[in-house]
Formats: C-alpha cells, structure tokens, sequence
C-alpha cells in the first residue's frame, strides 16, 4: 500500500517525462510496425511461389528473433550511430517473421477453387492479389501484425541503452539507482506504462481488424 | 453445317517430365447453340481440354479459333471475360456479397453501376433466387445448390456467347442436381449459348447434351455425335463399355411417350352399367378396362376379377390411376409408372388431362428390341 502511495507521487510528478516516453516508445511501434507490415508483406507476396526463396527469406527473418536482443540493438551502433536509427533497425528486424510467416500461411490457404474462378473470370494476376488473394489472407497477415507489435512493445524498451529513449529510460534509470529511493517506482513505471500501450495498441489493432474483414469471411 | 464458333486445331498439351502428354493432338468443333458435352474416364484429359480454351492452360502445340478468331495469341484475361467458366467447387469469391460476385466480369469490363445492378438482379431472378433475399448475402450463408445457381448467374452475367462448365453439378446431392439440370436445360432453351461441358457421369452427358464427344486418355476423341446415335451404335469397344450395360435404358431419357404406338385399352365412362362393363372387358384383350369421369379424365383400372369379387358399386371397383403421362414425357419416367402400376400399364393423358390410350411394357420393348436390333441406325 506504501509503495503504492510512493509510486503514485513518482508518477505524478513526472508527467513530462512520461509523455515523452510514451510518445517515443509510441514512435517506434507504429513506425517499426508500419514500415515492417509494408515489407514483409511484400516480401511474402514476392517469394510465395518459389519455395527456396521462401524458405531462404523465413529463415533469415527468425534468425533476427534468435538474436540477442541486446546484441541486435548495439551491432548498428557503428553503421547507424546511436539513438532512433539503431533501436528502429533492430525492432524492424525483430518483427519481420510473424508478419511474413502470416503472410505466407495466408495466402498458401486461400480455397484453389476461388483463385481458378477468379483467373477464369478473366482477373488479371494483379487483380486476382489485390481482389481476392490479399482481402482473403488480411485476416491472418493482421494476426501476424498483432503479434509482431506486442514484440516490439516489450522489446523497444532496450532501445534507452543505445540512447534511442522510450519507455526503457525509466526501466533504466531505476535500475541504476538501485535500491535508492524512487528506483523501484521508477521501473514499476516504464513495466506499467509499456502494459498500458501494448494494450491500446491490441486494442487498435483488434478495431482496425473489425474495420477492414469483410462480413463474409469474418 | 456451319462455321464452328469455337474451334481446336490440333491441339496438344504435355507437361515437362512426363511421357504421356495430358492432351495429344485434339480437332474439335462447338457449334453455335449448341452443348457439347466432353465425358470420359478420370484422368482422359477432358478438364485439361475445356481450360484449353480459356487458356488457363496454354497449349503446347496447335491453334484455337473463338468465332474464327485465333485466341492463342490474346490477352488471356480479355479472352476470358467473354466466355463464361463455372466449376464443380463454384469458386464464389468469400469476401464478396452475392450481387458483387454476379457483377464481377460486369465490373472488369467497365459496366456503370445501375447498368450492373440491374443484370445482378435480372440475373438472380434467372437461377430462381429472390434479388432481395439474396442480393446483399455472403457465400457461406448458401447451400452447395444455391452457390452453384449464383456460380452459373455469375457465369451469364456478361453475357458471353460461351460457358465452359467443368462438372458443375458433380458436388450437389441427386435430388438437387436433378432439378438444376433441368432448370438449366431450360434456361438454355432460352439463351442458346455455346456450352462445353465436361462430366465424367454418361447419364449427365446423354441428359444435357446436343452432341457428346467420348475421350480416352490424351483426350483422344474416341466418338463425337448426338447422344441417340452414340447409345445405339457404338463406335467402339471403349465407348460400349464407357457407356456400360444399362446403354438401352439410358437410351429411354431420349425417346419421349409419343414416339411409341398406344395400347387400345377400352374405356367406359362414367356412368356405366356393370353389364355393359363385363361386356366390354370381355372383348378386351387384356381383360383390363379404364374408368373415366364425364370430362374423360381416367379414374380406375376395372378388371373382370374386380367386377367380380364384389358387389360395389362399379366407381369403387378396380384400383385407382393415381398416376398419369403425357406424351412429352420420357420413357424413362414411362417405366416408372408403369412398374409401380397395379396393371403394369400407365395411361397417357393429353395437356387437359383427357385420356389418350395406355402405354404398356410390351410396346416399350417392342421400341427397344426395333432401335437395338439393327445397329444402324441414322
């Protein structure tokens, strides 16, 4: 009940600080999410119908998952230098394969027959992907896209030891000050606050979902 | 007779690493109007022919002329916006509402909305579906024989002078694909498209086809002409076991009642003394007599027995006609009636339902035996 009190006078007298937290953690998910959503998505669009380029390409993307995250954050350093460049790059790499993964399952799945009526109606191959192939896969590419951003919520959080700020800063500087005064409050913070987005963000995502499946196949 | 509408030159199609090619070396003609059905064993080829023609299937050798047109050369999604294609598995789009399904070649060929609106409903009301109940509807909310009925409105929904249909009923239970067939003979009556259709189920193809074409592996036509002359004069050996023991029986769809001569079964009509009517049983052959009501309509089967064995009244006596013919019917539907009827016999009534005469077992296999006996006919 104590730390309670304690953590809710650290809150309250940070609303700076927060703000700008949650705008930048905010930054690199939607803009990580956005980026990686386009290319991986393309990406399995690209190399679905040859099975080595698929494979090649879904194996390189789990490695990235394999990484260390810490590791994956700092091995930019020298190429990019610190701050946003190196954290979105890792996140990027991160939340490529569920979102490929999906992408492919989702269009692997897709009934023959609709696809061979779709040719037969006289689609072009880019009609039959952009009218029947993506609406009928979106529902998976979106769960894969889920997946990907609860990822990056939890791990942009390592993004303040390359100083590319975010959330992690209060995770951080808790950690440091250990067992100092406001140090707990601070890391019970940044936890709490990345809890929160990853919710709002689920539940953006959930709503997006809603909006964009049709009817008949939801 | 005249220039085909479609026409396969030569055509062939094999497959890298594979010996045998899945269609040898194809000439076929489809005329304007007609149905021609393509039927053989699994694995003839005969799907592989039909996607030949809407090149979802390139060719590897020969030429195919639409309208005297060479197609092998067109854009292959322009050609198939003008010719209809309908699958067993339907392949309606999931996303889609039934209206944007049905609109969907509409659609591709640049249509204004109200223009396609309308044929979406002119359509729906042509497979028998109610526009408004089914206009905003998804797929999965069909049954497998409404799906098909919006597979073939969405098929017609250009308008195109050709539907290529690949067993399009094969998927539906007996019962409903009894009734689609015939609701789409029907239709055809109307439209006189230019059908290609592919089944693997003979009984089908002598039901729905102008002319049947019988391939073996390769797609090797092994007999092409009309249903009548392909069951009653075999080309070969294949051909007379595709078409299996039951050829004569298959053969009665064809023939309808009016083609085989009526037994002159005496009839009485009412109100008639029971003297009178032994009397006239006594002159009949068959010692069977049919009751009629005063507008001639049949009422009962009165036999001497039946007099006989009872004392009632003569409209009571015999067994009753609870099923009648006319003379459009088939054959086929004849010998059912017949063998559920109490005489072996079935009375043919005209449009009004005024008596005709009897069709009985005998005279059908008298048809029979004159069709089979001489295998050489036209």
């Amino acid at each position: 009940m104590e730390f309670l009190t304690t953590w809710w006078a650290f809150v309250s007298t940070r609303g700076d600080q927060i703000q700008s937290g949650l705008a930048e953690h905010s930054l690199y998910v939607v803009t990580v999410l956005g980026v990686a959503s386009v290319f991986a998505i393309v990406l399995g669009i690209v190399t679905r119908r040859n099975v080595f380029a698929k494979e090649l390409s879904l194996s390189i993307s789990s490695v990235f998952l394999t990484i260390p995250s810490l590791a994956l954050f700092t091995i930019f350093i020298p190429l990019v230098g610190l701050g946003f460049a190196p954290s979105f790059l890792a996140l990027f790499l991160y939340s490529l394969l569920p979102i490929l993964r999906n992408t492919i399952t989702g269009l692997d799945g897709i009934d023959h027959s609709v696809l061979e009526s779709a040719k037969g109606m006289g689609l072009t191959p880019r009609q039959v992907l952009t009218r029947v192939e993506l609406p009928l896969a979106w529902p998976i590419i979106v769960a894969g896209i889920r997946v990907s951003s609860m990822l990056i919520v939890g791990v942009a959080a390592i993004a303040t030891l390359v100083a590319g700020g975010g959330l992690g800063d209060f995770i951080k500087s808790g950690l440091a000050r250990l067992p100092l005064p406001n140090s707990l409050e601070s890391i019970w913070t940044g936890t709490v606050l990345c809890l929160l987005l990853a919710l709002v963000i689920d539940i953006s995502l959930q709503l997006v979902r809603r909006a964009t499946i049709s009817k008949g196949i939801r | 007779m005249s220039e085909p509408l479609i026409r396969l030159e030569n055509v062939g199609k094999s497959y890298p690493g594979t010996d045998a090619p899945a269609v040898g070396n194809l000439t076929l003609d489809v005329y304007e109007g007609e149905v021609l059905v393509l039927v053989g064993p699994s694995g003839c080829g005969k799907s592989t022919t039909l996607r030949l023609i809407n090149r979802l299937i390139e060719p590897t050798s020969g030429r195919i002329y639409l309208k005297g047109e060479d197609v092998t050369e067109m854009d292959s999604s322009k050609l198939r916006r003008k010719i209809g294609y309908v699958i067993q598995q339907v392949g309606l789009f999931p996303h889609r509402t039934i209206s944007e399904n049905i609109g969907t070649v509409p659609k591709l060929l640049g249509w204004d909305k109200e223009t396609i609106s309308a044929r979406v409903d002119e359509m729906l009301e042509l497979v028998s579906m109610d526009p408004a109940i089914y206009r905003d509807r998804y797929p999965k909310e069909l049954s497998g024989g409404q799906a098909q009925r919006v597979g073939v409105a969405r098929a017609l929904a250009a308008d195109p002078d050709v539907l290529l249909m690949d067993e399009p009923f094969g998927a539906i239970d007996p019962i409903t694909r009894d009734r689609l067939q015939n609701e789409f003979l029907r239709l055809q009556q109307d439209l006189k498209k230019t059908i290609v259709f592919v089944t693997h189920d003979i009984d089908e193809a002598i039901k729905m086809g102008n002319r049947i074409a019988i391939l073996r592996e390769g797609s090797e036509i092994a007999q092409i002409d009309t249903p009548e002359v392909i069951l009653s004069d075999p080309a070969d050996e294949f051909v007379e076991n595709f078409l299996g023991s039951g050829a004569i029986l298959k053969g009665l769809t064809l023939k309808k009642v009016r083609d085989i001569e009526l037994h002159d079964i005496p009839a009485m009509e009412m109100p008639v003394l029971r003297d009178e009517a032994l009397k006239v049983l006594e002159n009949s052959l068959e010692k069977t007599a049919v009751l009629l009501d005063k507008d001639h309509k049949p009422l009962r089967w009165i036999t001497e027995a039946s007099l006989n064995r009872t004392a009632q009244p003569i409209e009571k006596s015999g067994k009753p006609i609870t099923i009648d013919l006319q003379p459009e019917d088939t054959l086929q539907d004849a010998l059912g009636v017949m063998l559920q009827s109490s005489v072996g016999m079935a009375v043919v009534v005209d449009r009004r339902g005024k008596y005709l005469g009897c069709c009985s077992i005998e005279s059908l296999a008298s048809l029979i035996i004159s069709d089979g006996g001489g295998s050489s006919s036209s």
